[in-house]
């Protein structure tokens, strides 16, 4: 177990080195005269040569990756050319509101989704159908235009929720939940659809299998054998589903943020790409990746508990 | 979506070309389909038209007209720069379905170059493969195209080339299954020894295949393409002098107090296209699987026959002595059937009877598809999805089991009438120890507590001849073999204390050494027990060795039923001879007989 985690983690630290090798050379090979760009126009040409020198963007790209990735190495990504606040501060502040709210998502997501989907795999008819057109229009519709609905109906109209503002999950529970129940709700319709159709799909073909009719005619009930046996079963894929969802709502929180205007990792993303501040796309390419990796670590071992074939001794 | 797996002759294959020619046709009479394919000829139309239906320029504000309302001069009314909201509706329509479809492009031309060239090739350009992807995918897409942003700027162009790279994997997978499926594939093999080249083969044989799972892979990928192309202009991320639905709807959502009826338009334009796309790439598969389903479906047809059911009566042989044992199960008259989607019913069983009684072993003989499997799994009411029992009754100790409830019937299961399945690996569950899976009916059936269920589960590997029942029981079933397996599963039957035990070809899927374990076993349970037993199999031997009484089944009904001593001593009934010829000429009975040869017959996998 502790062999396959750190296998997990080599692989996971390697691709880590490679993704911020490609991004670190694309983003200076791409970025123009960064200096200019931070002083504005009215710099003169002194200025500008000094803040080049200043920031070591005169210096040749590989001995300033090189720089780059010893800092990273010991944590340090540098300072923000913008604000000149540390990279570090600025995304840590923030990690933590992006993660509650996906993390929050992900545990609704897996509740409602494997809900959906056992109701569908058991009723079929009506039931079957109803799940099968939400998962449709769950598919389809992007998650911030169903935020956008969400704001309209629920905040503007019936104003059971405020539109905007955020409360930190460590101030106050109830106030964290009214502020991103909405956001919440808006990131998952998407989420809940994929899970829900692979729950379903797998749920029925594993009532399919042999060992249920076998488990069937020991004396044990549908239900049990249904929610204890089959479930269990049938969770594997759906693991695999929920991690590539979790990635995607990574993503799609930065939009969803920035409608709720919720102080996540959002915000700091849009406005460090529209200006090119180098620095912190990098810190928050490497901080999303390294998520990525932990998340697939994590579910592999979750798979591993409930497939004993899959696990590694 | 590799459907390509399902062909396994050429035959079927170019049948299956024929029917995905079709393809078009038959999505056009799919009301799903058809609406969804109209919607987007429509937007299409209105993108490429935009220069025409465009009352004014998308771009041309006017201070005068912010926030104008609908009607005069602006039809939808103007936005907060005075610009008409038709207009820029108009030709946003053009420039998000572009770049969307510039996207799915790129993604197309890169995944199914480089699955093709992996699939077909293999070696090192399929690892290489593996790595970019991973690559590829250790980001949220969003991420990656705001990094991309930071390096590109605001081109819409350059920004969904770039997500065309992100989506490529998509279509890469999709092609190197399909390539991979078809490669080995017989015709590919005789095209190749004809002398037909790479390309050549690639042209005709392979796209032919991956044609259609790509449309439909192109119609949902870009359906996300509008969506993250709307996102990124939503967030304020593309270029300003390009109407799109996500730069009206960022620009409707900042001036959403004031006038929120502006919303309205770029996000029903953006549902109604995604939600199009999505429905038509789905309407596509469903036609797909049909046609590759369709020359299944009708072999399986030609098989299924619905004889009625008043056959002549069973060969009945007189019994030697009076029996007194008391009948413990008494069938009559049982049809089993299978609902059909046509609405009519699929009869597999037509009116067996038969009686058990008290320590009894009944064999019920005959060969596959005969319906002895399906009168087992009858009795236990634990048929397959759609089979139920359509008449006759089913007495056990003085109860109807045809008509219990479900609850009750569960009550019956395990600790009256227990189970052994004929395919022992198939029959564990894989996720949990053997032990737990012995325990677990020991505890609710018996209502003893956990240790002690444990403590039986211990002694009864023993008694089933499992050398270390301690190992047994803390294994998971893929670390048994097949005959260990199938130990497992007679120690699962007898752990609680049933009267019958109905064995279902317990010994068919074993090696010949371990089925005569296996007999032996049975029996020396059954003589200690003193269970009845009703043993379903197609194997004279196996009735030699264990049965008291035998009945012959053919084509859901029984044709000969007695003392096993008498019908071997003189079988009556045709069928029950040519079963016994069988066995002269080849050992055991498989297959279908002299008798059955010009009867289709419905083999057991099919009635599965």
């Amino acid at each position: 177990m502790l062999r396959f985690i750190l296998r997990r983690l080599l692989a996971g630290v390697i691709l880590l080195f490679v993704v911020s090798s490609v991004a670190f050379l694309l983003l200076y090979l791409g970025a123009g005269d960064i200096a200019r760009q931070i002083l504005g126009v009215s710099a003169t040409e002194e200025q500008v040569a000094q803040k080049t020198a200043q920031l070591g963007l005169d210096q040749p790209l590989i001995p300033r990756y090189f720089d780059w990735l010893t800092s990273a190495v010991t944590g340090d990504f540098g300072t923000s050319w913008f604000t000149s606040q540390p990279v570090v501060a600025a995304i840590t502040s923030r990690l933590a509101v992006t993660l509650s709210l996906v993390i929050g998502t992900t545990i609704l997501t897996a509740v409602v989704g494997t809900a959906l989907g056992v109701w569908a795999a058991r009723k079929r008819g009506a039931a079957d159908r109803t799940v099968q057109i939400v998962s449709v229009l769950g598919f389809a519709i992007p998650g911030f235009l169903i935020a956008i609905f969400l704001v309209n109906v629920f905040a503007l109209n019936l104003k059971w929720f405020k539109p905007t503002g955020f409360v930190q999950l460590g101030v106050s529970f109830p106030g964290w939940l009214s502020t991103v129940t909405l956001p919440i709700i808006a990131l998952a319709i998407g989420a809940i659809a994929a899970i829900a159709a692979q729950i379903r799909g797998s749920v029925i073909d594993t009532m399919r299998q042999d060992w249920v009719r076998t488990l069937r005619s020991r004396g044990l009930s549908e239900n049990r054998v249904l929610y204890k046996h089959v479930l269990r079963n049938a969770g594997g894929p759906a693991l695999a589903v929920l991690a590539v969802q979790f990635v995607g709502l990574l993503g799609g929180a930065i939009i969803v943020e920035q409608i709720f205007a919720i102080p996540g990792l959002g915000p700091v993303a849009t406005t460090s790409t529209a200006q090119g501040d180098v620095p912190l796309v990098m810190g928050l390419v490497v901080v999303t990746a390294s998520i990525v990796v932990i998340v697939n670590i994590v579910i592999e071992i979750l798979h591993g508990f409930l497939n004993p074939k899959a696990r590694i001794s | 979506m590799s459907e390509s797996a399902a062909t396994p002759t050429p035959a079927v294959a170019t049948e299956l070309r024929a029917a995905r020619s079709h393809l078009g046709r038959r999505l056009l009479k799919n009301p799903t389909g058809l609406t969804a394919l109209l919607v987007l000829v429509v937007m299409i139309l209105l993108a490429v038209f935009a220069d025409f239906l465009a009352p004014m320029d998308p771009n041309k504000a006017n201070i005068q007209d912010v926030l104008a309302p609908a009607g005069g001069a602006h039809p939808l009314g103007a936005d907060s720069a005075g610009r008409d909201v038709l207009s820029r509706l108009l030709f946003a329509t053009r420039f998000s379905i572009a770049g969307a479809l510039w996207a799915v492009l790129i993604a197309a031309v890169i995944g199914v170059t480089s699955g093709l060239i992996a699939g077909y090739y293999q070696k090192w350009f399929e690892s290489v493969s593996v790595w970019v992807i991973s690559i590829i995918q250790a980001l949220p897409g969003i991420v990656v195209l705001l990094a991309a942003r930071a390096v590109v700027g605001p081109s819409i162009w350059l920004i969904m080339a770039v997500f065309g790279v992100i989506l490529s994997p998509a279509f890469y997978r999709l092609t190197y299954t399909a390539v991979v499926g078809v490669r080995n594939e017989l015709f590919v093999d005789a095209a190749r020894v004809a002398g037909v080249g790479d390309a050549s083969i690639i042209g005709r044989h392979i796209l032919s295949v991956v044609r259609a799972p790509i449309i439909i892979q192109a119609a949902l990928l870009a359906g996300i393409g509008i969506a993250v192309q709307a996102g990124l202009d939503f967030l304020g991320l593309g270029d300003t002098n390009v109407p799109t639905w996500g730069q009206m709807l960022s620009d409707a959502f900042s001036r959403m107090y004031q006038q929120p009826v502006l919303l309205v338009w770029p996000s029903l334009a953006i549902a109604l296209t995604s939600v199009a796309l999505v429905l038509f790439g789905n309407a596509l598969r469903d036609e797909l699987e049909r046609a590759a389903g369709k020359p299944k479906k009708r072999r399986r047809g030609a098989a299924a026959y619905t004889p009625d059911a008043s056959g002549p009566a069973p060969v009945v042989h007189a019994e030697e002595r009076d029996d007194a044992r008391p009948v413990l199960l008494e069938v009559n008259d049982l049809v089993v059937g299978y609902d059909q989607p046509d609405g009519t019913v699929k009869q597999v069983v037509n009116g067996v009877s038969l009686k058990v009684r008290k320590g009894e072993v009944h064999g019920l003989i005959g060969e596959s598809g005969s319906g002895k499997t399906q009168t087992a799994w009858s009795i236990l009411r634990l048929l397959p999805g759609g089979g139920r029992i359509v008449a006759g009754t089913v007495l056990f100790d003085g109860k109807d089991l045809a008509h219990l409830s479900e609850k009750e019937m569960t009550k019956i299961r395990g600790r009256r009438i227990a189970y052994i399945p004929q395919e022992p690996m198939s029959n564990l569950d894989p996720s949990f120890t053997i032990g737990s899976q012995l325990v677990e009916p020991m505890t609710v059936t018996l209502g003893i507590s956990k240790a002690e269920a444990k403590k039986r589960a211990l002694a009864l590997l023993g008694r089933v001849g499992l050398p270390d029942p301690q190992k047994t029981f803390d294994s998971y079933p893929h670390e048994v073999s097949g005959g260990q397996a199938q130990r497992v599963l007679i120690a699962g039957a007898v752990s609680c204390e049933a009267d019958l035990i109905i064995a279902d070809e317990p010994t068919t899927a074993l090696d010949v050494t371990v089925q005569a374990e296996i007999l032996d076993l049975l029996r020396e349970l059954q003589n200690d027990l003193h269970v009845s037993v009703l043993i379903v199999t197609h194997n004279f031997g196996v009735v030699a060795d264990l049965c008291d009484r035998v009945s012959v089944m053919q084509h859901g009904r029984i044709v000969e039923t007695g003392p096993a001593r008498s019908i071997f001593a003189g079988p009556r009934h045709p069928y029950t001879k040519s079963l016994f010829d069988a066995i002269l000429e080849d050992g055991a009975a498989r297959g279908p007989l002299a008798h059955s040869a010009d009867r289709h017959t419905l083999t057991e996998e099919s009635a599965r």
